[in-house]
């Protein structure tokens, strides 16, 4: 932040300058949420690459079978359906949490992460039946990049759980002090943001690729 | 550091006061957002389903646009996007992202699928594949 690299002579000058310098520093203050977003949107690069891996290998069945005959769209709403849900019941802690709520906060928390669970057991069922029909990501260089991106998104939403639950016991313990609304607000960012991933998921790989 | 810099008095120039708890959101910002959500999943997945759009181009180019504006929609409404958070470092940061992720995604595609138009001879290809499996296929195009 301040400048080190001073010229030797001008030294003592420098000093009072640097101090003055220091004092009407500009800085964000916000930070911890504009550091958090480059970490989102770096994340977004991670995904970018699965998705523009996919893209180039998505039609690549190897005579194996393709997303028409294998995406079973009515599980996949219902998917998008959890996660949709989960975003607004986050939304509705975050309310929760202005009101300096600890009850309300957690609760809807909790509903957060109940929605979060259907959503990642329904995928590992989707997965699972996959692999039992033959489908496994081996099977092809369509099904290697499908696991591969889904596979990334699911891990997100795994991370992101552990983070919820790990976040709810520390307001249950300490309450909605200043470093759990801070952290609350970049899991909020870190949710909102994995749904934002999950529209390009179910637009470009399921509904597109039952096309 | 938020600590040090929430007692700091000077240097602000934005409206909110209190700690780093990001925007201030509203239940009805939150509730446009969902309902429009909503109806932007319902409607592709119903175009999907009730095979409305017969043209696959078509279809590609109509999905691909509700995904566009349903990004935009989370954008604002649930990750409360404007031009002033952060003095507009985060909508900077979002821009340059955008036009990497398009770059590398349509770069990719770009690239990709002109080398094999290229390559791809009209004959032993498929055979070939056959023989050496699927990764080998790949491996004999350059």
């Amino acid at each position: 932040m301040s400048d080190i690299r001073l010229p030797a002579g001008a030294a003592a000058g420098a000093l009072a300058q640097r101090e003055y310098h220091l004092a009407h520093e500009p800085h964000p203050e916000n930070g911890t949420a504009l550091g958090f977003w480059l970490y989102l949107m770096s994340d977004c690069l991670i995904f970018a690459a699965l998705f523009a891996t996919y893209g180039v290998l998505g039609r690549s069945y190897a005579a194996g079978p393709t997303g028409a005959q294998l995406f079973d769209l009515p599980l996949v709403a219902l998917n998008t359906a959890f996660l949709l849900l989960s975003s607004i019941t986050f939304g509705f802690a975050m309310l929760e949490k202005q009101k300096q709520n600890v009850k309300t906060t957690l609760a809807w928390l909790a509903v957060t992460g109940v929605l979060g669970l259907c959503f990642l057991g329904l995928e590992l069922y989707e997965f699972s039946h996959l692999i039992q029909q033959g489908a496994g990501p081996q099977r092809s260089a369509f099904l290697s990049a499908f696991f591969t991106l889904v596979g990334t998104h699911g891990l997100h939403v795994t991370f992101g759980l552990i983070w919820l639950v790990v976040l709810m016991v520390q307001i249950g313990k300490h309450g909605l002090i200043p470093a759990n609304t801070r952290r609350l607000m970049c899991l909020s960012m870190f949710w909102h943001f994995l749904d934002v991933v999950w529209i390009g998921v179910f637009t470009f790989v399921y509904l597109m690729g039952v096309l | 550091m938020s600590a040090q810099h929430t007692h700091n008095a000077h240097g602000h120039d934005d409206h909110h006061g209190h700690h780093d708890d990001g925007p201030h959101s509203t239940f009805s910002g939150y509730m446009a957002g969902f309902v429009l959500s909503i109806i932007l999943t319902a409607i592709p997945f119903w175009l999907v389903m009730a095979k409305v759009i017969a043209d696959r181009n078509t279809a590609v180019l109509v999905l691909g646009g509700f995904a566009v504006i349903q990004i935009l929609v989370h954008m604002v409404f649930f990750l409360h996007m404007n031009g002033k958070v952060e003095g507009g470092w985060t909508l900077l940061s979002t821009i340059f992202t955008v036009v990497f992720v398009a770059i590398a995604i349509a770069g990719t595609l770009w690239v990709m699928f002109h080398m094999n138009t290229n390559m791809m001879p009209e004959h032993p290809q498929a055979t070939a594949a056959a023989q050496h499996g699927p990764g080998a296929a790949h491996n004999t195009a350059p």
